[in-house]
C-alpha cells in the first residue's frame, strides 16, 4: 500500500524536478522576484518621503521677525524676503513648484507675541505658511518650519516638557517590536505564498492529467484510487511547500529594505524551537488543506484553465482572511475560532509570531486542517472512481 | 478450451444532453450504448468485437477494463468480477486504447519502469521484459527520448509495450491498428498473433473486416449495443466473405444500407 503511494510520489516529483522551466518558475523565480520587488518598493517608499541630501529649501518670507530669523539660520534654506505686493506671484510659484514655501508673519510679530497672553481679549497673532503637498521638498520645508515655530512657541512659555530628549520612553522590547511587525505582516503573506504554491502545481497535476488523458492510464493499473489520491496530494504538498518557502525566503531577505528603519531592532532570533515547531505544524497542515481543496476543484474541472479559473475565488477568500490577521489586534483567544479552516491558520500564525501561541489552539487547527484534508481525500477518491467526472468531455 | 472471459448481460446507458439529442435526431434522453450484452471468450483465442461506429464496442471494452461501471450485468475475467473486484481485474488485464495517453514529459524507459513498479513486477524480470519488447518494437533506440518527441507510431508502440508490463493473461485492445501506418499495423497484428501463441487471450474491437479475418478465432457482431451474432469466424462467415456476411446481418437487423 505505502509502496505504491511512494512510487506515485516519486513519479510526480520526477515530473516536477525534471522540468527545469517548472522548477525555475515555481521555486526559483518567486524568491528572486519577491526580493527584487519588495526591495525596490522599500527604497521607493523611503525616497518618496525624503528630500535629497544637501537640498536647500527655497523659502520666501514676508515680515520675517528677528527672533525667527535666528532660528532659521540652522536650516539648509535659501531665504528671500519679499513685499506684500509680491504675495500672489509667490503663491503662484509654489503652485508651479518653483518655490517650496511662503511664510507670512504679521508686521510686528515679536511685539504682538509679547503682548499676547491666554487672557488676552484679542486673537493670537497669525502666521501663514503656504506650501504644496504634492512636492516632497515643499512638504518637508513646511514640516521643518512648523517644527521650528512650535519649538519657539513652546520656549516662550515653558511650563512643562513631555518626554524631553525623546529617548528610552518606549518600553516595548525589541522582542515585542519584532513580534508586532512579524505578526502583522507574515501571516497574510505566508497564506498567500502557500496558496499560490499550491495553485501553481495542483491544477496542472490533476486537471492537466485529465485533459491530456494520462490519468486514465493510471486508472487501469491495479493501484487503488485512494493510493493514487494520496500519492498525488502528498507530492503536490511537497512542491507547494518548497514554492511557499521560496516566496517566504524572498520576503524575509527583503524585509530590512521594505521596512526601513523600523526593521532595525527586528530579529527572527526571538523565536524559539517551540515557536518554529508550531509554525511548521500549522504550515504543513495548511498546505495539505490547500492542496486537497485545490485538487478537488481541479479534479472536477475539465481543463487546467477551468481549474485555475475555479480556484480564483478561493484565492481571494484566502487573501481576505489573510488580511484579517493584520487588523485583528492579536490572535483570538476563543477556541471556537480555531475550528474555521483557513481563518484558524491565520490566527495561529498571528499567535505564534506575537509570542501568544496557545498549544490547544494549534492542536485544534492542525486537527481541523487534517480532518478537512482527509475529507477532501475521500471526496477525491470518489471523484477518481466516478466515470462521469473523470471522463466527461 | 475453458472460458476465461464470461460477459453476462452487460448494460450501459448514457444520458444525452439537449444538444446531443438534436445531433442524434433523437427524442430519447437516454441512449443504450450497450444493451444486455453477453458473450464468452476462451483462453488462448483472439476474440473480435466487430461493429460500426457507435455500436458500443469501445463502451463494452471500457467496462471490461473497469474504467467505467456497467449499469447492470457483470463480467468475469479469469475469475475476477469487474463490478466486485475491479483492482484484481486490472492486475490481470492489459488494456490498450488511443484514449490512454502516456505522459509526454517522460521517456518510454522511465514510464515502463514506473508502470512495472505500480504493477509490482520484480525489477529484474521487468528489465529483461523491457529489453525484449523494446527490441521487438524498435523502441530501444528511442528508450530515452521523451514521448513528446516520438512519432505517432512509436508512441503507439511504446503504449502497447507499457500496457503489457505485467505480462497479463488477458489483453483488451480497442481498435488496435487505428491511426497506424501499414508497417506499424503489421508489427502490431503480428505481435497479437505471437501473444496468442504464448497462450494469451485477446479481445480486440474493430470495424476492419480484414483484420478480423486475419487474426480472430471467434467474432461477435455488435449493432446498436446488442450482440447479434457470436460464433467462430468460420461459422459467422458461412462460406462468404466476412464483409458480405456483415452487410447481410446488418440488413436483417437494421435494414438495408443505402
Amino acid at each position: 500500500m505505502t509502496n505504491k503511494i511512494s512510487i506515485i510520489i516519486k513519479k510526480e516529483l520526477a515530473r516536477f524536478f525534471g522540468d527545469k522551466r517548472l522548477v525555475l518558475s515555481t521555486i526559483v523565480l518567486p524568491c528572486v522576484l519577491i526580493y527584487l520587488v519588495y526591495s525596490f518598493m522599500g527604497s521607493a517608499l523611503t525616497d518618496m518621503y525624503q528630500t535629497d541630501e544637501g537640498y536647500k529649501f527655497t523659502i520666501s518670507t514676508v515680515n520675517l521677525p528677528q527672533s525667527i530669523s535666528a532660528l532659521l539660520s540652522d536650516m539648509e534654506a535659501e531665504i528671500t524676503p519679499i513685499d506684500e505686493a509680491e504675495i500672489p506671484d509667490t503663491k503662484n510659484a509654489i503652485v508651479e513648484k518653483k518655490l517650496d514655501l511662503l511664510a507670512i508673519f504679521p508686521a510686528d510679530f515679536d511685539a504682538q507675541v509679547a503682548a499676547y497672553g491666554p487672557d488676552s481679549a484679542e486673537a493670537a497673532p497669525k502666521v501663514a505658511l503656504y506650501y504644496n503637498s504634492t512636492r516632497t521638498e515643499s512638504s518637508s520645508a513646511y514640516s521643518a518650519l512648523t517644527a521650528i515655530l512650535d519649538t519657539y512657541e513652546g520656549s516662550l512659555a515653558n511650563k512643562f516638557d513631555v518626554n524631553p530628549g525623546n529617548e528610552g520612553f518606549n518600553l516595548a522590547t525589541d522582542k515585542d517590536a519584532s513580534g508586532f511587525m512579524f505578526s502583522s505582516m507574515l501571516p497574510m503573506l505566508l497564506m498567500i505564498f502557500l496558496f499560490s504554491g499550491c495553485m501553481a502545481v495542483a491544477p496542472e497535476a490533476i486537471a492537466g492529467e485529465k485533459e491530456r488523458g494520462t490519468i486514465a492510464t493510471m486508472l487501469i493499473t491495479p493501484v487503488k484510487r485512494s493510493e493514487l489520491v494520496m500519492g498525488k496530494v502528498l507530492a503536490l504538498a511537497i512542491v507547494a511547500l518548497l514554492a511557499g518557502a521560496s516566496s517566504t525566503l524572498g520576503t524575509l531577505l527583503s524585509l530590512p529594505k521594505l521596512m526601513g528603519a523600523a526593521s532595525e531592532n527586528m530579529s527572527a532570533a526571538f523565536y524559539g524551537p517551540a515557536d518554529y515547531a508550531m509554525l511548521a505544524a500549522v504550515v504543513l497542515s495548511t498546505v495539505l488543506l490547500f492542496v486537497s481543496i485545490i485538487s478537488v476543484i481541479s479534479a472536477y474541472a475539465k481543463t487546467i484553465k477551468e481549474a485555475q479559473t475555479s480556484v480564483m475565488p478561493l484565492m481571494i477568500v484566502v487573501m481576505l482572511v489573510g488580511v484579517t490577521g493584520m487588523f485583528g489586534n492579536g490572535a483570538k483567544t476563543e477556541a471556537l475560532y480555531y475550528f474555521i479552516p483557513i481563518y484558524n491558520s491565520v490566527q495561529c500564525m498571528t499567535g505564534i509570531f506575537s509570542f501568544n501561541a496557545v498549544a490547544s489552539h494549534m492542536l485544534i487547527t492542525v486537527l481541523v486542517n487534517l480532518a478537512v484534508s482527509v475529507g477532501c481525500g475521500f471526496l477525491l477518491t470518489k471523484m477518481f472512481n466516478s466515470e462521469k467526472i473523470m471522463f466527461k468531455k | 478450451m475453458p472460458d476465461i472471459i464470461t460477459v453476462d448481460g452487460l448494460n450501459k446507458s448514457f444520458k444525452l444532453s439537449a444538444k446531443q439529442q438534436k445531433l442524434e435526431k433523437s427524442r430519447e434522453k437516454v441512449i443504450h450504448a450497450v444493451d444486455n450484452l453477453s458473450f464468452t471468450a476462451q483462453a488462448g483465442e483472439i476474440f473480435g468485437l466487430l461493429g460500426p461506429n457507435g455500436a458500443g464496442k469501445t463502451t463494452t471494452l471500457r467496462m471490461l477494463a473497469t474504467l467505467i461501471k456497467p449499469d447492470s450485468g457483470d463480467a468475469i475475467l479469469d475469475g475476477a468480477s469487474i463490478s466486485e473486484q475491479p483492482e484484481l481485474v486490472r492486475s490481470k488485464i492489459g488494456f490498450l486504447t488511443s484514449e490512454l495517453k502516456l505522459e509526454s514529459f517522460f521517456t518510454p524507459s522511465y514510464l515502463y519502469d514506473f508502470f512495472a513498479s505500480l504493477h509490482g513486477v520484480d525489477p529484474k524480470l521487468s528489465d529483461s521484459r523491457k529489453n525484449d519488447i523494446f527490441e521487438k518494437f524498435g523502441i530501444n533506440k528511442f528508450a530515452e527520448v521523451k514521448i513528446a518527441d516520438l512519432s505517432t507510431g512509436m508512441q503507439q508502440k511504446a503504449s502497447l509495450a507499457i500496457s503489457l508490463v505485467h505480462d497479463p493473461k488477458i489483453i483488451i485492445f480497442d481498435e488496435p491498428t487505428n491511426g497506424l501506418d501499414v508497417i506499424t499495423a503489421k508489427v502490431v497484428t503480428d505481435y497479437l498473433l505471437e501473444l496468442r501463441a504464448q497462450g494469451k487471450t485477446i479481445i480486440v474491437s474493430t470495424h476492419i473486416f480484414s483484420l478480423v479475418e486475419k487474426i480472430c478465432d471467434r467474432v461477435g457482431i455488435i449493432i446498436n449495443g446488442k450482440m447479434i451474432v457470436c460464433d467462430s469466424l468460420n461459422a459467422v462467415q458461412a462460406g462468404k466473405s466476412l464483409e458480405d456476411r456483415f452487410f447481410d446481418i446488418y440488413a436483417e437487423t437494421v435494414g438495408a444500407v443505402v
